[in-house]
Order: C-alpha cells, then structure tokens, then sequence
C-alpha cells in the first residue's frame, strides 16, 4: 500500500497549494485528483487576487483575504523562481465600477463599514465619475464612480496552478491521478483513502475537493455545507495593453485578452453557458467602456464556485479524527499565498495559527453559536 | 510554394494584398489567396512579434488573423474574398482607441 505524510484529495488550486506547501515543509505528500472530468473551478477561474468587499461583517475573513494579497508578490516570485512559470501576478489595485449614483451609495456604505470593522487596516477610495476617468482612460461618462482599493490584483490562473503542480513535484510530492476517492476512513492513527488505484495510507488528510468535498466530510467528522454557483466568463481577441487596472468584472491579462466576467447563477450542477448570460456580461462591460462596442468575443464557458453558506472559506480539522482536515472556498487564486504558507504550515503541525478556528464550519450550527 | 488546384471556376476577382493587386478565383478565401500570393507571413503575434502564417485554414488557431477592409483580427481562413477587398498583415495587438 502506497503510504504518505499527508495525502490530499482534490489537485485544484486550494489542493494543490496545500500539498505545495506540505510538501515544501518536508511531508511526503501525494494529492489524489480526480482528472480532467472534474468539475474543476480551478480552469474555469477569473483569476483575481480580489481584497475589496470581502469579510463584511467577518473581520476574519477580510484579515486573511488581506494577509494573502499582501503575500502575493513574494509568493509569486518564489514559485518563479522554483518552476520557471510566471504567474503573471500584478497588483496596481483594483476597481468595482459602479454604474448608477445607488451601486455607489451603496458600496461606498459597505466599504466604509469594513474600514470601520478593521480598524482601517482596509483600505479603499471611491472615486467620483471624474476621477474614474482620469485614472482610467475610456470609461462611461455616465458611470456614477467606481470603489478603488490598493490591495487588489490579479494573476494567470491557470499558470498559477501549474506552478503549483510543477513546485509539488520538484518539492518531492506525489501526484495521483486515481480520483475520484470513493471513501476515507480513520484506522487508528492513520487514514485510508480509496480511489480507483488501490488504497492509500496517509498520516494527514486534506479534504479540498471542491465541492466533492461535501460526500467525503462526514465520515471523518467534517462538515463540508457547500453549494455550486455557476459563474460565466466571457474572453476577446488579444488587444493592445490599455487597462492598467483590474475591476471585478473585466481584466486585460498580460498577453492582452479581456476577461469579461461576473455572473452568480444558482442552477445546481449545471456548468454550461447561456446566451442571456453572455449577452448580459458583453453590455455590461459595453456600459463601462463603450469603445470596446467592436472588440470581438473569440471564448466564453460556464464553472461553478465552491461556495459556502456565508461566502467564506470554511477551514477544519476534526475533533473525533485530528488529522483530518478540510479546506474549502471560492477564491483559491486570492488565497493560494495564505493556504501554501500559513494554513499549509497549520495542517503540518507547526504553527497552531488561532487565525483560523473563526473560520470552522461550526459556526454554521446555530446550537454552537447560541 | 503553394499552387491552385485546376479549378473549373473562371470568375475571378481582384484584391490588393499588402498594396500588390492580386487576381484571385472568386469562392477562395483570404487565408487561400494570401499563401497562393507566395506572403512570406499574414501576421506577428500579439504577445512577442513572432510572424505567423495561415494554419488550420478552419477557423481554429488564429494564427491568419489579418486586416481586412480596415477591419483588423479579422479570421482570414473563414472570410472569402470580394472583389476590390484590402488586404493587410495584421501587426501585432490589435489597438482599441478610448
């Protein structure tokens, strides 16, 4: 039987950054993928390191959403450095356009409730219709404004979970490509993970299987409360570099195409796209920058997001099985810096990281809050 | 490099290829003329400027991306030829004007 450290279900970005950074520490780590039929958010991601609007109402959450963004340019070059893949990571900040005076009154209430929940270690502008074209060239005279916030940036998401599979292999971690795992059961000291290629024992399990997570959670005292939600992504002709700065519905990536983006559909497991939704993505990003009327639309697909009751991520280990831990979010680009390095370090047992038992699936249970 | 097959059509039209007048069989496409017009290259590419020729020659690759009657990125592989049609390599990134 093949037998491991740590072995984690799920290659995604929050699998593969967690056996990344297992792997880095000196575990021998094997991740059990499921392969190319998965659903696999991971290839269907915008690609964002996003800080703004995030943890309202959870300063946690907006803490370690900032902490990973703030790591991001170091944890960008060190995969640099180590495999070669340029994750083509940028942070000049980020931009919500809001299209009418409403969108704006409204966000500039919530950003500044979350500049006041943290203490100001949230940062942001809003910028008037004016400044927003002053800062940005072509946008809609007739937008009220837009929400600035310095901590935003993006990156090539799909380089970014390259890098991490390349980085787990030179770090001497094991790849499996034998998912799906059918069951993972505790015995004694370690746990059983069966997959299609036989049994594996591992020291350490990591539930990150997205929203297969869900079915595996229980038998090791988990709770995996997660339901899909498609969003569509639309992407043009390579243009010209003309948008030095991301909004959370459009980016120029670095070889110049436009991701347009951003819709929350609540239609089960279905991953397809839609035309309405493409017709609603092309003019709304039409609204904001009307010039890009000619730019011509060459891809476009539908994913679905891992998402948890609140929209944070849920962090666990288990009380009846410690070992057994589970991860699980929609923003594995965001927090690829955080889970490699800090949660990685966590799961390994070197740091005990307080940060995250506000991030448990208990607080879900209305008994454990009361 | 390339030669036409022996077509049976003898309607033809006339394009201008990188400023050069070209009689072309009417039904090709850009894709077609521009190799039977011996264009060492159609385009060079957005991100490092490497020159690119027509490829798949069905709508696939994106490597024939041309100007084509001011129209730029234009597939040159799925666009059939008109007569009096300008023909132009495309440079690099298309620009989009704010």
């Amino acid at each position: 039987m093949k037998t491991y450290d740590a072995a984690v279900v799920g290659g995604g970005l929050v699998g593969a950054a967690l056996a990344y950074g297992l792997a880095r520490r000196g575990l021998s780590t094997a991740v059990v993928d499921e392969g190319d039929v998965a659903y696999r958010a991971s290839r269907g991601n915008f690609g964002l390191v996003w800080v703004q609007g995030k943890g309202l109402d959870f300063t946690p959450y907006a803490d370690w959403t900032r902490a990973s963004a703030e790591a991001w340019a170091g944890f960008a070059r060190e995969l640099l450095e180590l495999t070669g893949v340029d994750v083509a990571h940028r942070q000049p900040g980020g931009l919500e356009i809001c299209v009418t005076e409403k969108d704006y009154a409204e966000r500039a209430d919530e950003l500044a409730r979350l500049a006041e929940q943290t203490e100001g270690r949230f940062e942001y502008e809003m910028l008037d219709a004016r400044a927003l074209a002053e800062l940005v060239s072509g946008a809609s005279e007739a937008l009220a404004g837009a929400a600035f916030c310095p901590h935003d940036g993006h990156a090539n998401p799909l380089s970014l979970l390259r890098a991490l599979h390349q980085g787990l292999a030179l770090s001497g971690g094991t790849y499996l490509p034998e998912g799906p795992v059918t069951e993972v059961r505790s015995e004694g000291a370690s746990f059983a993970l069966v997959t299609r290629g036989g049994v594996i024992s591992a020291g350490r399990v990591v539930l990150a299987a997205g929203l297969g997570s869900t079915a595996l959670a229980p038998a090791l005292g988990l709770a995996a409360p997660l339901r899909p939600n498609r969003g569509q992504i639309l992407v043009t002709e390579r243009v010209a570099p003309f948008l030095n700065f991301p909004t959370l519905d459009l980016r120029q990536t670095a070889e110049g195409s436009l991701q347009l983006g951003g819709t929350h559909e609540d239609v089960d497991y279905d991953d397809g796209a839609t035309g309405a939704a493409m017709t609603a993505i092309a003019k709304r990003a039409v609204t904001a920058f009307p010039f890009l009327r000619s730019v011509r639309v060459v891809r476009g697909w539908g994913a679905l997001r891992i998402m948890t009751p609140d929209g944070a991520p849920i962090y666990d280990v288990s009380e009846r099985h410690p070992g057994a831990y589970l991860a699980a979010c929609h923003s594995g680009v965001t927090l690829a810096a955080v889970h490699a390095e800090r949660l990685a370090a966590w799961i390994a047992g070197a740091d005990p990281l307080p940060e995250v038992r506000p991030f448990s699936a208990r607080r879900f249970h209305v008994q454990a809050a009361a | 490099m390339f030669k036409p097959l022996p077509d049976r059509r003898d309607r033809t039209v006339t394009v201008t290829i990188e400023g050069r007048s070209v009689t072309v069989p009417e039904g090709q496409t850009v894709a077609a003329a521009v190799l039977a017009a011996d264009l060492d290259s159609c385009r060079t590419t957005a991100v490092s400027g490497s020159p690119r020729a027509p490829y798949c020659m069905m709508g696939l690759c994106f490597d024939c991306l041309m100007e084509v009657d001011g129209v730029p990125n234009t597939q040159a592989c799925l666009t059939e030829v008109r007569d009096g049609m300008t023909i132009r390599r495309q440079q690099g990134a298309r620009k989009v004007t704010p």
